[in-house]
């Protein structure tokens, strides 16, 4: 099956054919993949505990 | 027949004389069923940061059953075959997923100070699982036998030289570490990860913090602010059976007794 995406347009976003982008700060050395894994599980974290929970509200009134 | 099974509800019971009598003796006092498989959850397990537990298990479910798939059909099958390639690929992704929400769990709970209410083993049963599972993942990363396990096991091994045990721990050893990555491994963080469990369904589910007030026995002399009144509320949260399917009418408004709110992690 063809892909409904350009192969070009793919390979420009996930293009590995390279050495991975590294980023340094003092002794700190993170590739930068693994820091956008990392703010991506910040970010979910935060969203943990921010989004309400379907239902919770509704629950939590029923108990009062 | 033991005589722990005989005699009414008001005859005093005794002690199995046998050792499969009091294991299942012990077993049903640490864990009796309405513990080990409750129909409600706390109010407060509503909410999405108490989902990243389950998603942990899951995710580990998943890289189980692919890396059978894999361990039984061999490294030519899962290089060589389109059908490989996609468990390979099932097996990595799960790896990804099973670090991401672990770690996440482990931030959640480690904010929640989630080793309160007597719940130190819980806590560190988690963390050694999370320890134990990322030797696992090494184990795993050198046993694709292609370019990409060499160059990380020679790195690796390296790293180990450093630290002494390279001698024991021979990362350039295929056979070790397919044995570690198979079977002693895995086999630890499933073990780790079923007591983890059992301790979650033991102890219950931990409150958020600032649920010791909202969760506290209302009235009383403790009136929530003795250390005792505290501990009560840790371990006895309000049920709501609702939480998992439970009917809307079989709410239980008193504190439930000490772990009867077990359940997720």
């Amino acid at each position: 099956m063809r892909s409904v995406l350009p192969p070009r347009l793919l390979a420009a976003v996930f293009n590995l054919n390279h050495p991975a982008r590294v980023l340094e700060w003092h002794f700190i050395k993170l590739s930068l993949a693994n820091v956008v894994v990392i703010g991506v599980m910040l970010l979910v974290f935060a969203l943990a505990i921010i989004l309400p929970f379907p239902g919770a509200k509704r629950r939590r009134e029923q108990r009062r | 027949m033991s005589a722990a099974h005989g005699g009414g509800a008001a005859a005093p019971r005794e002690r199995a004389d046998t050792w499969t009598g009091r294991l299942r003796e012990a077993a049903l006092a640490a864990l009796p069923p309405e513990k080990l498989l409750p129909d409600g959850q706390p109010t407060y397990v509503a909410s999405w940061v108490y989902v990243f537990g389950v998603a942990s298990i899951a995710s580990l479910t998943v890289i189980i059953g692919s890396g059978m798939i894999l361990a039984l059909k061999g490294p030519s099958w899962w290089h060589d075959t389109g059908v490989g390639h996609f468990f390979n690929s099932v097996h990595l992704w799960a790896v990804e997923l099973f670090f991401f929400v672990m770690v996440v769990h482990l931030w959640a709970k480690y904010w929640m100070a989630a080793w309160r209410g007597g719940r130190a083993r819980v806590w560190m049963t988690g963390a050694v699982t999370f320890l134990i599972a990322v030797p696992t993942a090494l184990t795993g990363y050198v046993s694709q036998q292609n370019f990409d396990s060499q160059w990380i096991s020679t790195q690796a091994k390296d790293a180990m030289n450093s630290v002494g045990i390279g001698a024991f721990f021979n990362l350039t050893n295929f056979g070790q570490m397919y044995s570690y990555h198979v079977l002693l491994l895995p086999a630890a963080v499933v073990t780790l990860v079923l007591a983890h469990v059992l301790l979650v369904r033991r102890h219950g589910v931990v409150p958020p913090i600032e649920s010791k007030r909202r969760f506290a026995p209302s009235g009383g002399a403790a009136g929530g602010r003795s250390p005792r009144a505290g501990r009560s509320a840790l371990e006895g949260g309000k049920v709501d059976p609702s939480v998992r399917g439970g009917s809307e009418g079989e709410q239980a408004d008193p504190p439930a007794p000490r772990g009867s709110e077990g359940g997720g992690s």
